[in-house]
């Protein structure tokens, strides 16, 4: 092994490290309390892990949470981006979630009719 | 990418505390409920507080949660990982403002903490070399081979003013200059990771929680002497740290980090495990040398030391596991910043093994300086069952006792070897008011007895007939002439022993005679033990005499 490999697995390595212990661009938050998984908040979850990884982003993580007080709304997703207002949004279904990854995360254009409130946690 | 990460604690304390059965629970429920994708379990070497265990910190939000058991982590699982609540009840709590922690950050244990060589521990997955070089691992040992040339290693090592964490604190860089000095076309690294003294198990920590740390450091010494071969001395009753250890070695030498042309440099370097028997005299450098090359562990004479005669006559530099694991920050973040943390005599920082009657039990790293109360009050939390602090025993078998005048003493090698103790390996026994010092004194004794080579008459006969003295003590029939002659057996033993065994073996009877003499007294005299560990036998008779 040469230095650059070492250093190739280390950059590799490193950033999922950083991943694992929250350290990320953007974190998405999936409101999982009873109602949340009652209303699908579980498939909508499954479907950001499974656009994030397809799209190989590699500074963002999906966590979850429990209620988040928006019981109508369920389910509730939350968009936190260093040095931006969070972006909350509702009634989430996973061709949703699919779009907020590609226009929201990737583009940076958030799905505004979705929006339910700027700057909530 | 999984959603939650599981860093579960398998030290060896955690695992005796029962890590496994819950581990176990945890991997069948994931399974049961479809969640392999979304959990991530690493197992990891020791994460400080054994006192807890078993403990596991989740990522990403890090929430720590502590004293698990099968029916926790089924609540876990269903509150945590499905809903994503964490579990407020089961996290680690802080007893004084008895408010539920979240956070590791805000945990006072870890607050005072400066965490150097343990910085992997506990958040790598020991088992796995990537997570290793992740933080940046074998990183140092590329530097040195492609940039430095070993005098500038050795430079920077005696620069950072690196002094050996095995006891005596010799500078290291001074060590490995003589050793690169000597005369001699073969020479040898020895870790040592005997780890003797009863109470300590801060290298089995750094062996199990970061064993390429121990690797990486004793190749970065084999180039900057000279040599292409290196020895681990461990303990076989270390059995999990000698099993991380083959594992990472067998990793290393795959990646051609060690062994043949390493980082196509053209230097080599092979490392070989030897398994001692678990004497604590094996923890001596000459007897371990000795040991190694296949004789009985005893110590000889020192001149010539290893540096110039060590193993097969060769020059040799044996280092402890915990001074080889600094190197590596060493090297990546320069002398000066290692320089800067600790006292002015002693630099960076120290492991230590806190146990006895304070309350949070555990390993610790701390700068080098920080007062032992801040250690025992502080990170330890006081002690257990608002008793009220009698002495803290540093150094194991080979140190001493520290009353609580002392406590505002910063620890460095001088200040304790001022005190009657040593720094030692790092091994802090916390005493109360229920802890007999004379019995202290004897249970040490009573240990360098068993451990004694026997070579040598003061060690052997005088260290035998100092236990016979402390045994008459607690068991009422000193005389006050016993005592004379207690202090002028240990004062001779000190003196006239072969090895740094006999040598230091008095300590913890002349450090309890230095500042528990009126416990000594009271037990001649008044036929009193004021902790009640003592039993009289023939009290009762005596008094009856009496009348
Ligand atoms: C009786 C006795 C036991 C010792 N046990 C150990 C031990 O278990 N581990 C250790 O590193 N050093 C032990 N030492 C100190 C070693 O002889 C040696 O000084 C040390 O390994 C050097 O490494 P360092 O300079 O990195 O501290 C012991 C010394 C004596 C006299």
């Amino acid at each position: 092994m040469k230095l650059e490999d070492l250093r190739k697995i280390r950059e590799k390595v490193q950033k999922e490290i950083e991943l694992r212990e929250g350290k990320a661009r953007v974190k998405i938050v999936v409101g999982m309390g009873t109602s949340g998984i009652a209303a699908g908040a579980r498939e909508v979850l499954k479907t950001f892990l499974d656009e994030i990884e397809k799209r190989n982003l590699k500074d963002v993580i999906v966590t979850q949470t429990g209620e988040k007080g928006f019981a109508s709304k369920e389910p509730i997703v939350v968009i936190e981006e260093e040095g931006k207002p969070n972006i909350v949004y509702g009634n989430v279904t996973p061709d949703i979630a699919r779009r907020i990854v590609v226009e929201h995360i990737v583009n940076g254009n958030p799905v505004s009719d979705y929006v339910i409130e700027v700057g909530g946690k | 990418m999984p959603i939650f990460t599981v860093l579960i604690c398998g030290g060896a304390a955690c695992i005796s505390s029962g890590e496994e059965v819950v581990k176990n629970k945890l991997i069948s429920l994931i399974k049961d409920k479809n969640l392999e994708g979304d959990v991530k379990i690493i197992e990891t070497g020791c994460m400080g507080p054994c006192q807890y265990g078993p403990v596991m910190i989740v990522y990403p939000d890090g929430s720590y949660y502590i004293h698990l058991t099968e029916d926790k982590i089924e609540k876990i699982v269903n509150e945590h990982f499905i809903k994503g609540r964490p579990v407020k009840e089961f996290l680690w709590e802080t007893p004084e403002a008895r408010k539920k922690v979240e956070e590791k950050k805000i945990i006072p244990f870890f607050e005072k903490q400066l965490k150097i060589v343990l910085s992997n521990c506990g958040n790598i997955d020991p088992e796995n070399i990537d997570e290793y070089i992740g933080k940046g691992g074998y990183e140092a040992l590329g530097k040195v081979l492609t940039e430095m040339t070993p005098e500038e290693v050795i430079d920077i090592v005696t620069r950072s003013g690196l002094r050996g964490r095995g006891g005596a604190g010799f500078p290291t860089g001074l060590k490995w200059k003589f050793a690169r000095d000597a005369k001699g076309d073969e020479k040898y690294i020895i870790c040592n990771g005997d780890e003797g003294d009863p109470g300590a198990f801060m290298d089995r920590s750094i062996c199990e929680g970061d064993p390429h740390a121990v690797l990486e450091g004793m190749a970065i010494a084999g180039y900057a002497i000279g040599a292409n071969k290196g020895y681990i001395y461990i303990r076989a009753e270390y059995p999990l740290a000698v099993k991380r250890l083959q594992i990472a070695l067998k990793q290393a030498k795959k990646y051609g980090l060690i062994g043949k042309n390493i980082f196509e440099t053209g230097f080599n370097f092979d490392i070989e495990i030897r398994m001692g028997a678990g004497a604590f005299v094996c923890g001596e450098e000459t007897a371990l040398i000795a040991s190694i090359e296949g004789k009985r562990g005893q110590p000889r004479p020192k001149p010539p030391f290893p540096a110039q005669k060590g193993l097969w006559g060769k020059p040799t530099v044996i280092n402890n596991v915990e001074t080889l694991a600094n190197i590596r920050h060493i090297i990546l973040k320069g002398p000066e910043w290692f320089a800067s943390y600790g006292t002015e005599k002693s630099k960076g920082t120290k492991v230590f093994a806190l146990s006895g009657k304070v309350k949070n039990t555990g390993l610790v790293e701390v700068p080098i300086g920080i007062t032992l109360r801040e250690l025992i009050f502080d990170i330890g939390g006081g002690i257990q069952n608002d008793k009220k602090f009698k002495a803290v025993q540093i150094g194991g078998p080979s140190g001493g006792c520290i009353p609580e005048e002392h406590l505002d003493t910063p620890i460095d090698y001088e200040s304790l070897t001022s005190l009657g103790a040593i720094m030692g390996s790092g091994g802090l026994i916390v005493l109360d008011e229920d802890n007999c010092m004379v019995s202290m004194a004897k249970f040490f004794l009573e240990f360098t007895v068993d451990e004694s080579c026997g070579q040598c008459i003061p060690c052997r006969v005088g260290l035998k007939q100092m236990y016979n003295i402390l045994d008459k003590i607690t068991k009422g029939y000193g005389t006050i002439e016993d005592l004379e002659r207690l202090e002028e057996l240990a004062k001779t033993v000190k003196t006239t022993s072969l090895c740094g065994l006999g040598q230091t073996a008095p300590n913890p009877v002349l450090s309890t005679l230095r500042y528990f003499k009126d416990e000594y007294l009271e037990h001649i005299i008044d036929k009193k033990c004021r902790a009640n560990v003592c039993k009289f036998e023939f009290k009762e008779e005596r008094v009856k005499e009496k009348i």
